[in-house]
């Protein structure tokens, strides 16, 4: 079969493998760090093993490793698809392919050696910085390429939100990590003080909007609607949503830095537009889990749906905790105590690795050619062990940081605080073992599903190339 | 701000809103030839893609006007339109000194009682205490540990060993003021071998076993160098804050490795000062604990 009427799925199975390595590999060191947590002896006194190196690992390798992989693979397989048209320039495609790799090796030799911006999910230095510019512009040259040689007219919902989380990607890390160097490992950020931290929280929480959202979002119109065989619920619902929520997302940064130096209208700002955001988001949700309505009966025999839907869930929770933590009395109780980081890791192991594997599972077997993933039952079980992770890691971390933020405030009679730091890190001690223990299990289940998709690789069928069905 | 900017950021802040209401309202108009509900528009994906056109839902438009409507408000009540100051004339500034100035009325009197107590009465005072130890653990136990036992380059306040004096009243000007000591670096002076020599005198001075003809060579240079601070007994001298070094109690570590860095890079130790930040009553009251943590040995 001649290539200009197959897909170049290559490029796809290669990330879409990779997602499932640096998932390991990422929550392998969250793990790590976790224990670091509750038994801070295991950091063996070597510099690259301490926790503060090992945490930007950690996030660079789920949100960007794990995370990226994952939407690169399904954004390709997916603006393949719903274009009815192969790659636009499968060279550059391989070239992202290699490049984002090439990223990701670079980080996990840097940080741990304490290289470093200190800038929060952009902490890599100068030069891996331009080489992440480089792949991502070639990203955006396959994506909106292969858009413009679609042979449907109408572009397909997840493109749309595929493609604001390429364009706004680039805008934000160009902006942010806009830097001198001094020497190829160091170099000093061009900002400076209250608006050195504005721009780093815009950079920040638009990372969470666009990389860890939007991204996502255009994942799950492709895959809920095509795992549960029904039509997306509403059209008009996902143009208000989609609009939206690129418009809102980009001013929410602020309510990281309440209660700072930043000026009091910029705080006041950052706070109504987060809630602003939450009709946005839950748009999203809503498509979602209206679209498996009426297919609610498969959820019994269908874990991979059960991803979807437990996906969508957390990702309802996440956009309604997010605008509620940035309300400024909610944030004064809740800012720098354990709140916050299970607020995060609602919506990246809840929201984002969830649908990663749910669309992961649905897309390897079409890839591979098989009848669907070597075992069902694993999936299932993966999806009861990970989802017990979750809960357990959320929960203790609720538990923690309310309790964290009560225990700061509290005041005795004579207006002295009640409790002391240390006492308040020591009563939290239970909740780092409840953590630590959850995100086992979500480990756990990451090697269940590398054992599935190995067994599934092992009994392809065809490694002939895809053919390009014509539009309906 | 100027003027400029603060139209700039009205502009697209009221702008933003009144788009999203825009685009609700824009998106919800039904074109006479458009079906609304579970009808797949005409439009098909990859085989099976195709989608309903369901009306927005009512319950969740309301949300959308709702928090735009609270936006509007806050917007109004509060800063965030550009230099505009809201009818509350909220800052966080106002707000931080009025809960200053309300804590201040409510616990200053109590404060004031105890500044009345001589410092080794209120050490005794059950209650005095507790408020002592509180702050203490707020405050100092960073550098000096919850217990005060100190930690390398922090003191042990518990050991009745005073580097610039144990009296009562000493002690309260130490966290008034703070303390800065600065014994300087000998490397370059000395030399390594120097250094050696010295260290080993020094060693002599708590009996511990050193090279006796080293010992000899650094008294020598100890008894030009370093008797203006520590004296010539190597007993110290607490106006300067230079440590008796005759008592086994190491501020930087006891070994002779680490006297050869102390006499090496020298120290400098600081100890804030705290008048500031906790008010004269009460460093008053940390005073009395911290003479109470070495009176209970």
């Amino acid at each position: 079969m001649s290539t200009s009427n197959t897909f170049d799925d290559k490029v796809v199975r290669q990330f879409a493998v990779m997602t499932v390595v640096w998932g390991i590999v990422g929550m392998t060191v969250g793990v790590l760090i976790a224990a670091q947590l509750a038994f801070p002896e295991l950091n063996f006194d070597l510099p690259w093993l301490t926790y503060s190196r090992l945490r930007p690992l950690h996030t660079n390798a789920v949100i960007f490793a794990f995370g990226g992989s994952a939407l690169f693979a399904t954004s390709y397989y997916v603006v393949q698809r719903t274009n009815h048209t192969r790659l636009f320039a499968p060279g550059l495609a391989s070239f992202t392919f290699w490049g984002w790799q090439l990223v990701i090796l670079l980080a996990a030799i840097t940080l741990p050696l304490g290289i470093t911006t200190s800038k929060e999910y952009a902490e890599l230095e100068w030069p891996i910085d331009i080489l992440i510019t480089v792949v991502w512009v070639a990203y955006a040259v396959v994506f909106f390429g292969t858009i413009a040689k679609r042979k449907v007219k109408h572009i397909y919902v997840a493109n749309w939100f595929y493609g604001a989380f390429i364009l706004t990607v680039a805008l934000l890390h160009v902006v942010n990590s806009l830097e001198i160097p001094v020497t190829l490992t160091k170099s000093y950020s061009i900002y400076s003080g209250a608006v050195d931290a504005m721009v780093q929280w815009w950079y920040g929480h638009n990372a969470v909007g666009f990389f860890l959202t939007a991204g996502f979002l255009g994942m799950m119109y492709y895959f809920v609607p095509k795992q549960a065989g029904r039509p997306v619920y509403s059209y008009r619902l996902s143009v208000v949503h989609f609009w939206a929520l690129i418009t809102t997302y980009m001013w929410a940064g602020p309510h990281h830095l309440h209660y700072t130096a930043l000026p009091d209208w910029t705080q006041s700002l950052g706070m109504i537009m987060s809630l602003v955001l939450l009709a946005p988001s839950w748009g999203g949700m809503i498509n979602g889990i209206m679209t498996l309505s009426g297919a609610w009966h498969k959820l019994r025999t269908d874990p991979i749906l059960k991803f979807l839907i437990v996906s969508l869930s957390f990702y309802g929770m996440s956009t309604f905790e997010g605008p509620m933590m940035s309300i400024k009395t909610v944030n004064a109780l809740s800012h720098y105590t354990d709140w916050t980081v299970g607020h995060v890791h609602s919506g990246a192991l809840g929201w984002v690795a969830f649908v990663t594997i749910g669309s992961i599972y649905a897309l390897l077997p079409k890839l591979w050619r098989t009848d669907g993933m070597y075992s069902t039952k694993l999936i299932d079980v993966h999806f009861w062990v990970a989802t017990i992770g979750v809960v357990f890691y959320i929960a203790s971390m609720w538990i923690a940081g309310l309790m964290q933020g009560l225990m700061w405030r509290a005041v005795n009679p004579d207006g002295s605080l009640t409790y002391t730091f240390v006492e308040a890190l020591k009563a939290t001690y239970p909740y780092y073992y409840a953590r630590l223990f959850g995100g086992l299990l979500v480990l756990t289940g990451m090697f269940i599903m590398a054992y599935n998709v190995y067994k599934t690789w092992k009994s392809k069928t065809s490694d002939e190339p895809i053919a390009i069905a014509e539009p309906a | 701000m100027t003027t400029f900017w603060s139209i700039y950021i009205s502009v697209i802040t009221i702008g933003t809103l009144a788009g999203c209401f825009w685009l609700v309202r824009y998106t919800m108009r039904v074109n006479p030839n458009e079906q609304l509900g579970e009808k797949e528009l005409n439009h098909k994906w990859d085989g099976d893609l195709v989608e309903y056109n369901n009306p927005l839902p009512k319950w969740w438009l309301n949300l959308f006007y709702g928090t735009i409507v609270f936006a509007a408000i806050y917007l109004t009540l509060y800063p965030g339109l550009g230099t505009w100051e809201g009818l509350f004339g909220w800052t966080s500034h106002k707000q931080y000194e009025q809960e200053v100035e309300k804590a201040a009325a409510k616990y200053d009197p109590l404060y004031a009682k105890y500044a009345q107590v001589p410092l080794t009465e209120l050490a005794k005072n059950e209650d005095a205490m507790k408020i002592g130890q509180s702050l203490f653990g707020n405050n100092c136990a960073q550098c000096h540990g919850s217990f005060g036992l100190g930690n390398k380059g922090f003191p042990n306040l518990t050991d009745n060993d005073w580097l610039w004096g144990g009296k009562p009243e000493t002690i309260e000007q130490t966290i008034l003021q703070g303390r800065n000591a600065a014994m300087p670096a000998w490397g370059p002076t000395l030399g390594e071998d120097g250094v050696k020599a010295v260290a080993e005198y020094v060693l002599s001075f708590t009996g511990r076993e050193s090279d006796k003809a080293l010992a000899e060579k650094g008294k020598q240079t100890f008894n030009t160098m370093c008797i203006g601070c520590h004296g010539a007994d190597g007993k110290g001298n607490q106006m300067l804050g230079a440590a008796n070094l005759t008592d086994d109690v190491w501020l930087y570590g006891s070994s002779k490795e680490d006297i050869i860095e102390t006499i090496t890079h020298g120290r400098n130790g600081k100890m804030p000062g705290w008048e500031k930040v906790l008010g004269k009553d009460k460093a008053h009251l940390v005073a009395a604990y911290v003479l109470s943590l070495s009176q209970d040995q």
